[in-house]
């Protein structure tokens, strides 16, 4: 499928869940090599460890890591996230920055850790060295009871434009460009749904997920692997041209 | 990489600019194409030799509906069938608004907004069919421009043009999506790309301001939008539709 990365040193968060662990089988697929990392070290990725992406010493480890193997990062993908799904008037600030920590704090955390390894990159690499952030159609409409979640999505896609400016007008050959998906079959839309339920937003699972199934025109959710394709095009040289753009991988969610 | 075979595409205005390098790069990828454009056959020879076996020739003026229906035919008798359309021929519009004559306008629309119309509602049918047996469905890719989204003093009828391909995409996409027809539907925006169009049409300071303007500092070269849209065409962006591709260097993160 796709793109050939051919031996690009790409690095993937959040590597244990659906779009994760499909990124890293479709970039090792592509012929990239991949470190994969998680909360608990998954086992996907051609190397792999366990990482909070909060953490300030953690990124400084990875970085560290990645230095001393390969001396060189050609890919960023910021896909580690959490989802939340809470009434405002229930929210507790706690709870709201705790989400924005992992969202969002970890965006920044990651191209200070790794950003000499990305201008290395960048200096050769054609097409320059790409990060993927992952974003959501979360973070282009807003959504009831996601106030949260979608205040951080919009958060990485203005933070990613704005690298992507910078990084330009500094000439480090680094684009930086924001994912969209809309639902897809993994395990935080699980949750998504169960908490529909719990706060009363629909009467069961089946209807929470029918509704959700209507708001996308295609009449589906979408596979890890959907995105996993786009994330492999944005790493590829074949995006050379794109920079602070946003790939909307939504079924049509967001066309109408 | 041949993720295009067995594909057979459309490619209007394919002789010269992104055209031309769409028309190489699906091509490249194992893909079948029909070149349309405004040259006789015979003006056409040379390129299409050049272009090998799995590339055909038609003429056509893509704003003229009564031209359309041949056009189809050919693909038909030369393929059979019809699984990406790229619609991509488009000219320039611009002056300041009290300068420009409604015939300019529709000029401008005739090909920029009627051609890509006339492209989606001849070749539905076709594209329907071969949706069928594709993993992501048949594959409609419109050349639109970062001018379908922000404007730009004294382009307007270029600004209106592009702007009408995005939404029109739209409604093309949600419309199928509804219909469950198998056919996506994307927009392509790219930011100012080093084309004859363009070379042609703009001074030495305009260059500059292409450059100028854009963060990653230089123009396109048509093969990086080619790269975007036979990503859009393949079956790698199976879960996109009615999404707009952004090849712009930056000048619209801004």
């Amino acid at each position: 499928m796709g793109e050939v990365l051919d031996g690009s040193i790409i690095l993937v968060t959040g590597a244990g869940g659906g779009i994760g662990g499909a990124t890293v089988t479709a970039l090792r697929a592509a012929r990239a090599t991949v470190i994969a990392t998680d909360l608990r070290a998954p086992d996907g990725g051609d190397v792999n460890f366990a990482q909070d992406v909060t953490s300030e010493t953690d990124w400084a480890r990875i970085a560290g890591e990645i230095d001393s193997r390969f001396g060189t990062l050609d890919c960023l993908v910021n896909n580690a996230g959490l989802a939340l799904v809470n009434r405002i008037e229930d929210e507790t600030l706690e709870s709201w920055r705790r989400l924005q920590s992992v969202n969002v704090e970890s965006m920044l955390l990651s191209l200070k850790a790794t950003l000499k390894l990305l201008k290395k990159a960048g200096e050769t690499r054609v097409g320059g060295a790409s990060v993927v952030n992952l974003s959501s159609v979360g973070g282009i409409g807003g959504a009831a009871l996601m106030t949260s979640y979608c205040t951080s999505k919009g958060a990485v896609r203005l933070f990613s434009k704005s690298a992507a400016i910078e990084f330009a007008m500094l000439k480090y050959n680094i684009r930086v460009n924001s994912v969209h998906p809309g639902g897809i079959e993994t395990a935080m839309m699980d949750d998504i749904v169960a908490r529909y339920v719990e706060l009363g937003a629909a009467p069961d699972a089946e209807t929470a997920r029918a509704r959700l199934d209507a708001q996308h025109p295609l009449g589906r959710w979408g596979r890890p692997e959907e995105i996993a394709s786009g994330i492999v095009y944005l790493c590829s040289p074949a995006a050379s041209f794109m920079t602070g753009s946003e790939l909307v991988i939504d079924g049509g969610f967001t066309a109408h | 990489m041949n993720r295009l075979e067995g594909s057979v595409a459309l490619v209007t205005g394919g002789l010269k600019g992104i055209g031309r390098a769409i028309v190489e790069r699906l091509l490249a990828e194992g893909g079948s194409v029909m070149l349309a454009d405004l040259a006789s056959a015979e003006d056409a020879a040379g390129d299409l030799a050049a272009l090998g076996g799995r590339a055909a020739y038609v003429r056509l003026d893509v704003g003229d509906e009564a031209a359309w229906p041949a056009a189809v035919t050919a693909i038909r008798e030369r393929f059979g069938r019809l699984d990406i359309l790229v619609a991509n021929a488009g000219i320039g519009g611009t002056g300041p608004v009290r300068n420009v004559t409604l015939a300019d306008w529709h000029k401008t629309m005739r090909v920029n907004v009627d051609g890509v119309f006339l492209a989606v509602s001849q070749c539905a049918d076709l594209l329907a069919e071969a949706g069928k047996d594709r993993r992501g469905g048949s594959s409609i890719v419109t050349i639109s421009s970062i001018m379908g989204l922000v404007g730009l003093a004294g382009a307007g009828p270029y600004n209106a043009s592009k702007g009408a391909v995005r939404l029109f995409t739209k409604a093309v996409a949600l419309e199928f999506a509804s219909g469950k027809v198998p056919i996506r539907a994307n927009s392509v925006h790219p930011g100012f790309v080093e084309t004859p169009l363009l070379m042609q049409s703009s001074a030495a300071d305009q260059l500059a301001f292409y450059t100028g303007s854009t963060p990653l500092g230089r123009m396109a070269q048509p093969a990086e939008i080619a790269a975007a849209v036979a990503f859009l065409a393949s079956d790698d962006a199976s879960y996109m539709t009615g999404s707009e591709l952004v090849v712009d260097g930056g000048y619209t993160a801004q």
